[in-house]
């Protein structure tokens, strides 16, 4: 038996992720678990505007675009005409909890049968680095020279606030900072794609992810960054599970 | 469905078009003078069981349109005119991804919030493509509650046609208004592109893709704009919708769309001076052809609107000797029957 492959739904080819990204990580375990669940040919993905928007180049399945913050709309709109299809959308922190905050709040509030992966990296990798919903108090990025302050707002905590709204049915959050954590976003990713294959509703695994470009950061150092810092704002684990009730 | 005459209201009867044209799926979110054809999917896309989807914004209704026509649906939306400056976002990734749709906009006074009357102010917004970038819509006005049926259900079959966004601009006044109408099935062309691009799953093809970011090659996005301009192209040789009364050999013709041409057709009928009428049906692409070809040297634009539609009949007229005078009335007032016979003795003295 080989102990690791390349998922078939992953295509062979280069990505364009910076080196210590999350992303490609994250890719490849929503394949993995494509794959294992055999709904390669029912997937329908939303790659949305930000480092994911190639999603198509990788994933080996159907993918549409969404305007900024706009996936959970579409999403909706996909899973509505195709509710026997496995819809997935892929989100930064600056699509879903800043441009597009309506749209997953009401999607989420809709209760609509879909999955949400969420990669919160604190900032917004795509436009090169610039403040994101979730920087951290005191984070610098390009828009937060001196480090955020309080007049920018706090690092916003997206599975804790979808957490009120009764729609929600699971909402973990897990980071691919460590081999432990990889395998165990795998398990969440895994958890929430099931739960839309046997109709349970909206889930959203937020995924803590480095981005080592715009922190300015060696690979390991961002590692750390996700542990040390980002994990005392954003607690790892199950925020909201209602399989067990509903 | 027997051809039976019925008295029914604007905004409902497009709403009875749509369900008989087979729309898929509709998204809404309120607005007067509009509020009746989303509340008429609310409940006859439920009876029949299809989507319907009340969005918490317009933003978010053209993007789950997006979505369904991306999934292959035969979708909808509605909206007035803040409604629609809303989804402009949505319209130009739908037109950059070659989806089609139908989208209403029942359109009302502005600039802002403007009022709830019914007015043309929009005309430039639809007909040149309100959102950013190099696109186009299909963008029809109709003037009666028969044409409102008539036309919906033409906007499915053209959508699909051309895989292009459709726009039915009417007004405030003609969703309003009670009239009788034919209602008549809906009969699907039979040449209709299968859509054989739209996401399924998978299953037994290669993956699908809808997207409108085109990065590299350096020109890959101007070739895909000239892709998209060789269908603008194709609509513009294809779908000229008009009408005429009394063009020929008219002293002059007045050019008018929707609710308007109305208040025009009785001018003509108690004029006591040869005037004709010239309706644009398909407002992009405008009939221009139809127009230059009249021979007429003057010319009438009256609209509820403060100049939009006359810039497009003076394209068409461009180089011709024909004059061009205007009559606008915006902010949803409606030009008299009086102000244009007062007009037209000014114009023919
Ligand atoms: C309407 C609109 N506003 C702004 C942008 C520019 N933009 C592209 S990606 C992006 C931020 C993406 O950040 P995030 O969602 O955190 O994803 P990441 O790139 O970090 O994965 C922005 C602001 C855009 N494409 N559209």
């Amino acid at each position: 038996m080989k102990l690791y492959q390349r998922p078939k739904s992953l295509k062979n080819v280069h990505t364009h992720f910076c080196p210590g990204c999350g992303h490609g990580i994250i890719h490849k375990l929503i394949c993995e678990v494509v794959d294992e669940l055999k709904i390669r040919e029912k997937m329908i993905a939303i790659a949305p505007v930000g480092c994911g928007v190639f999603g198509y180049n990788y994933w080996d399945f159907d993918v549409s675009e969404a305007a900024h913050g706009r996936t959970p709309a579409v999403a909706t709109g996909i899973k509505r005409v195709h509710p026997d299809k496995i819809v997935l959308s892929y989100q930064g922190d600056g699509d879903l909890a800043a441009i597009g905050t309506a749209e997953i709040i009401h999607a989420a509030n809709r209760g609509e049968n879909i999955t949400v992966i969420f990669v919160n990296n604190a900032i917004y990798g795509m436009t090169g680095g610039q403040m994101a919903p979730t920087t951290l108090m005191g984070q610098k990025s390009t828009t937060t020279p001196f480090g955020r302050e309080k007049n920018l707002g706090y690092p916003i905590k997206v599975c804790e606030l979808l957490a009120q709204l009764e729609g929600t049915t699971y909402l973990e959050r897990t980071s691919v900072n460590s081999p432990l954590n990889v395998m165990k976003t795998r398990k969440a990713i895994k958890k929430a794609f099931e739960l839309q294959i046997t109709n349970k509703g909206f889930s959203l695994i937020e995924v803590l992810s480095m981005c080592p470009t715009n922190w300015k950061k060696d690979a390991i150092e961002s590692c750390n960054f996700v542990k040390e810092q980002m994990m005392k704002i954003f607690p790892l684990g199950v925020i909201k599970d209602t399989t067990k009730t509903k | 469905m027997t051809n039976k005459k019925v008295l029914k209201k604007g905004n409902h009867v497009i709403g009875a078009a749509a369900i008989e044209a087979g729309c898929e799926f509709y998204a809404g979110y309120p607005i007067t003078p509009q509020n009746e054809l989303t509340e008429y999917m609310a409940k006859h896309m439920v009876l029949n069981k299809r989507p319907f989807v009340q969005a918490e914004s317009e933003v978010s209704a053209i993007n789950m349109v997006f979505g369904a026509s991306a999934a292959g649906a035969r979708a909808m939306t509605s909206s007035s005119s803040p409604g629609i400056s809303l989804k402009q976002e949505g319209i130009s990734y739908i037109a950059g991804a070659n989806l089609p749709c139908v989208i209403v906009n029942m359109v009302r006074g502005g600039p802002g919030l403007g009022n709830i009357a019914g007015a043309q102010s929009d005309y430039f917004q639809a007909t040149r493509g309100g959102g950013h970038g190099d696109y186009r819509l299909i963008v029809l006005g109709p003037n009666s509650v028969q044409e409102l049926y008539d036309y919906t259900m033409k906007s499915f079959d053209l959508a699909d046609k051309y895989r292009i966004p459709v726009m039915i601009l009417g007004d405030g006044y003609l969703g309003q208004m009670m009239e009788s109408l034919t209602l008549h099935k809906y009969a699907k062309p039979k040449n209709l592109p299968k859509k054989t691009w739209a996401l399924t799953g998978c299953k037994g093809r290669n993956p699908n893709v809808i997207k409108t970011l085109y990065l590299t090659p350096e020109d890959a996005l101007e070739k895909h704009n000239l892709e998209l301009n060789v269908k603008y192209e194709k609509i513009k040789k294809e779908l000229q919708l008009f009408e005429t009364i009394n063009v020929q050999n008219a002293e002059l013709v007045i050019v008018a769309y929707g609710t308007v041409s109305r208040v025009v057709k009785n001018v003509i009928e108690s004029s006591d001076k040869k005037i004709g009428l010239f309706r644009p049906i398909s407002l992009w692409p405008f009939p221009e052809n139809a127009l230059r070809n009249l021979k007429c040297k003057k010319f009438l634009v009256v609209e509820m609107s403060l100049g939009q539609m006359v810039e497009d009949v003076k394209l068409s007229l461009f180089g011709t000797d024909a004059s061009v005078d205007l009559i606008a009335r915006p902010g949803g007032m409606i030009p008299t029957e009086e102000e244009i016979h007062k007009k037209i003795k000014l114009m023919l003295k």
